[in-house]
């Protein structure tokens, strides 16, 4: 027995909105990027519902390729935080304020 | 999947999602994130998802979040302290994101997205009917993320490595060297 579809789609889009209210009130940049993470979750969560439900396998590939695009975003992303954190000391998004004018 | 299982596995992603948002110490944001990216994966089985969702337990939940662990450690981050951000951008992003949750159930929940479904053929989700779509259909994009892979590998080296002593020896010349000709 298959769980409902509109079930899915309404976790995958209150985990994607949970995901965005992380990004926009945290100021941890480490925290923003969990954010992220969520967000991409919810959203592999709807590809691979619909994709089951009309029985492609294009949701699940495409879900994998999102995963390989996060694991290069992530390394990155850290890589970029070390670095600014050597430099200021600091993972606090409001003190990083070197392209504000 | 029964559907009190996808009770369960809903109430333990929601209210982890809010761990993730809510606790003050990175630490236990990043435990939290763990156990929703576990109890997503469960959903992706419950879907005849079972390789990705394997995947999804081994790479993301495994190896991209120790990634996100040891920065924690390295960075020696603490619990943040007091109120932090404006209260006034945490009001405003939770009614900007209370209006786009509406939204998207507007579009997500019935009367859109009307699937009829018709079952799945025999070896749906299994690692050959996987590997069949990724190597024939999706070749060329599996290429080129084995070249964005290795780009993303050099960048993190590239951006994360400490400069070598002769290197500061030598942004300290320049520095000098300029200061000098400002100050002619």
């Amino acid at each position: 027995m298959m769980v409902p579809l509109p079930y899915l789609m309404a976790l995958s889009g209150a985990i994607f909105a949970i995901g965005v209210l992380g990004f926009l009130t945290r100021r941890n940049i480490l925290v923003m990027f969990m954010s992220v993470e969520l967000m991409l979750n919810a959203v592999n969560l709807a590809f691979i519902a619909l994709g089951s439900r009309l029985g492609t396998m294009d949701g699940q590939v495409i879900v994998f390729f999102v995963m390989t695009v996060a694991a290069a975003e992530a390394a990155v992303g850290l890589a970029i935080i070390i670095s600014i954190f050597r430099g200021r000391e600091t993972v606090h998004a409001d003190d990083l304020t070197l392209l504000r004018w | 999947m029964p559907i009190a299982l996808f009770w369960f596995l809903a109430a333990v992603s929601l209210i982890s999602a809010f761990g993730v948002v809510l606790q003050r110490n990175p630490l236990h944001c990043l435990l939290a994130l763990i156990v929703t990216l576990l109890a997503i994966a469960v959903l992706f089985i419950g879907e005849d998802a079972t390789v990705v969702g394997f995947l999804q337990a081994i790479v993301y939940a495994g190896a991209i979040m120790v990634l996100f662990l040891f920065v924690i450690w390295l960075l020696n981050l603490r619990a943040e302290m007091g109120p932090t951000g404006h209260l006034g951008l945490k009001l405003f992003g939770t009614i900007a994101v209370a209006a786009m949750f509406a939204e998207l159930m507007a579009f997500l929940l019935p009367p859109h997205l009307q699937i009829k479904f018709a079952g799945h053929a025999a070896g749906y989700g299994s690692i050959d009917s996987l590997s069949q779509t990724l190597f024939s259909e999706y070749l060329v994009a599996f290429e080129v993320t084995s070249v964005l892979l290795l780009v993303a590998v050099i960048g993190a080296v590239a951006l994360a490595r400490r400069s070598t002593a002769s290197e500061i020896q030598e942004h300290a010349a320049d520095n000098a060297r300029k200061e000098r000709s400002a100050a002619q």
